[in-house]
């Protein structure tokens, strides 16, 4: 196996999906859309707070922060997932399960596609709050490109557990893309503490990534310090989701090799 | 046998099953190289399932499937890119033009000179007036050439092809037949044609397996089977395979009423 080749393979598969943007200005706007909508928001919740909390006094960037930091894990999902549904929608699976393309090729080009969709939705976010609230998420420092990962490696693990779903049940099973992530959001810590969780909650919330993450973007937000131990417990965890992720994926495919439903999926 | 004559497909007792449904019920069969082979049978044959394993998007329950020497179960990722295949069930992505496609495909198969072999195929196959017009926006006809482009975009030394003509119009069918029959003549090219077009069969085809209900039941150039069937047409001898089942279907459930 020659590594450039499967380089081509997967540049093809981002080719293909940049292709698409350039027709669909629409499809381009919307990635930024909803997380825009969001972050302005809870933006505004802040300037409401802040007179009278002392957390988001001291941090005013807390809410605006965590929105940010939520769509980089909600948008690497949904890159995952969509650029699957994509294939589906045109009946092109089959095509591409022909051609020289390999079952982990489909998925690192899934994987760069997450990233292109998160900058493109994430960062227009971002830009509009650092134009409207003149708060920059890089203040954050070197800790960003930290939570970035594990957010992103999460997404990216639970889109290819969706992909794998859709593949074995059919498109009729796509509001799992929408709706798998917000299943973690109550336990992810996203704009409070897990201590407000109740006790027995608490240990799931610990087993999720994410909750890492935010705990640790407070830390950096209130006390300016990064917890190395809360990056790796989240990378560790995450090494564990990515594998089940990808297995998940890579039995589906089997599945439906098996009951031949490459070539017949679609619309 | 040099690898230059041994067969470029060879099949080996493969069966399928789909639960309590056999779809392929231990067929073994061998395709020469440079030869245009057709199966035929009705629907629910088993045509499409054993075009599926062939190209190694389908696993078969047991049996063996070698194309150009190499085990499509354990390696077909060896020998996909020197295969290609149409069918009208699979489709393409609609909001690309014809050439974005087209482009790709030629980065999937690592086509060299993408541009100037699309260009080439875009003459042959007629698609030059819609090459930048979106794939969703074409008819059935154009659609299905675009798809025979993406097939032949690799020069493939076996295609796999599943009706590849079914919704062209006669004269566009006509053209799409003498290609093929070009294509084949001047790249030895090893054809497997899955097709209800009994002219198409006697034009194109020197070798025919016929299956029903999973198994083959009979094989043979189309004049072979012509003159065993002392037919007229490979219509007629299709016909007569097909009733057949069909007559002995009817005096199963006789036998089983009257049980």
């Amino acid at each position: 196996m020659n590594p450039a080749d499967s380089v081509r393979r997967i540049g093809a598969l981002v080719l293909r999906h940049l292709y698409l943007f350039r027709k669909s200005w629409p499809r381009v706007l919307s990635l930024a859309y909803y997380p825009t909508v969001t972050m302005i928001m809870w933006a505004f919740v802040t300037v409401y707070l802040a007179p009278t909390n002392k957390a988001l006094h001291d941090a005013p960037g807390f809410f605006i922060g965590a929105v940010l930091l939520w769509d980089i894990l909600f948008r690497g999902q949904l890159g995952v997932s969509l650029s699957l549904f994509e294939e589906m929608y045109s009946r092109n699976l089959g095509n591409l399960f022909v051609s020289p393309l390999r079952p982990w090729e489909l998925i690192a080009g899934q994987l760069v596609m997450s990233v292109i969709r998160t900058l493109i939705g994430v960062g227009g976010a971002a830009l509009v709050a650092w134009l409207l609230f003149k708060y920059s998420i890089f203040s954050m420092g070197l800790p960003l490109l930290a939570f970035f990962v594990n957010l992103i490696v999460l997404g990216w693990s639970i889109g290819l557990a969706v992909s794998g779903m859709v593949l074995r049940w059919g498109l009729g099973a796509e509001e799992l893309a929408w709706a798998a992530i917000f299943l973690l959001a109550p336990v992810s810590g996203v704009y409070y503490p897990i201590s407000v969780l109740p006790g027995w909650l608490q240990p799931v919330a610990h087993a999720v990534p994410a909750s890492h993450v935010f705990e640790g973007m407070r830390q950096v937000l209130q006390h300016q310090e990064f917890s190395s131990r809360l990056f790796f417990t989240a990378l560790g965890l995450n090494v564990f989701y990515m594998i089940g992720g990808t297995a998940v994926y890579l039995a589906a495919i089997r599945y439906a090799r098996e009951r031949g439903m490459l070539l017949q999926m679609g619309e | 046998m040099t690898a230059a004559n041994a067969p470029a497909i060879v099949v080996t007792d493969l069966i399928k099953r789909y639960g309590d449904v056999e779809a392929l019920r231990g067929i073994s069969f061998e395709v020469g190289r440079g030869t245009t082979t057709a199966l035929l049978g009705g629907n629910g044959a088993g045509k499409t399932t054993t075009l599926s394993i062939l190209l190694g998007v389908l696993l078969p329950t047991s049996g063996r499937v070698g194309i150009l020497g190499v085990d499509i179960g354990a390696h077909r990722h060896r020998v996909l890119s020197r295969m290609n295949f149409t069918s009208p069930y699979v489709d393409l992505p609609k909001r690309l033009s014809v050439r974005e496609n087209l482009t790709v495909y030629a980065k999937l198969y690592g086509i060299r000179d993408a541009k100037s072999r699309i260009g080439a195929l875009a003459g042959e196959l007629r698609l030059s007036d819609f090459l930048d017009r979106g794939y969703g926006t074409l008819s059935a006809g154009q659609r299905t050439r675009v798809s025979l482009a993406k097939a032949l975009l690799n020069r493939p030394e076996v295609l796999l092809l599943d009706e590849p003509t079914a919704s062209l119009d006669p004269d566009v069918g006509d053209r799409m037949r003498s290609y093929l029959e070009n294509y084949q003549r001047e790249s030895h090219c090893t054809m497997l044609l899955a097709t209800h077009n009994m002219g198409e069969v006697e034009r194109m085809c020197t070798d025919v397996l016929m299956l029903r209900g999973g198994v083959i039941v009979d094989r043979g150039s189309p004049s072979q089977l012509i003159a065993r069937y002392g037919r007229a047409s490979m219509e007629q001898v299709f016909l007569d395979v097909a009733r057949q089942a069909r007559d002995e279907q009817g005096d199963q459930d006789d036998l089983e009423q009257t049980g």
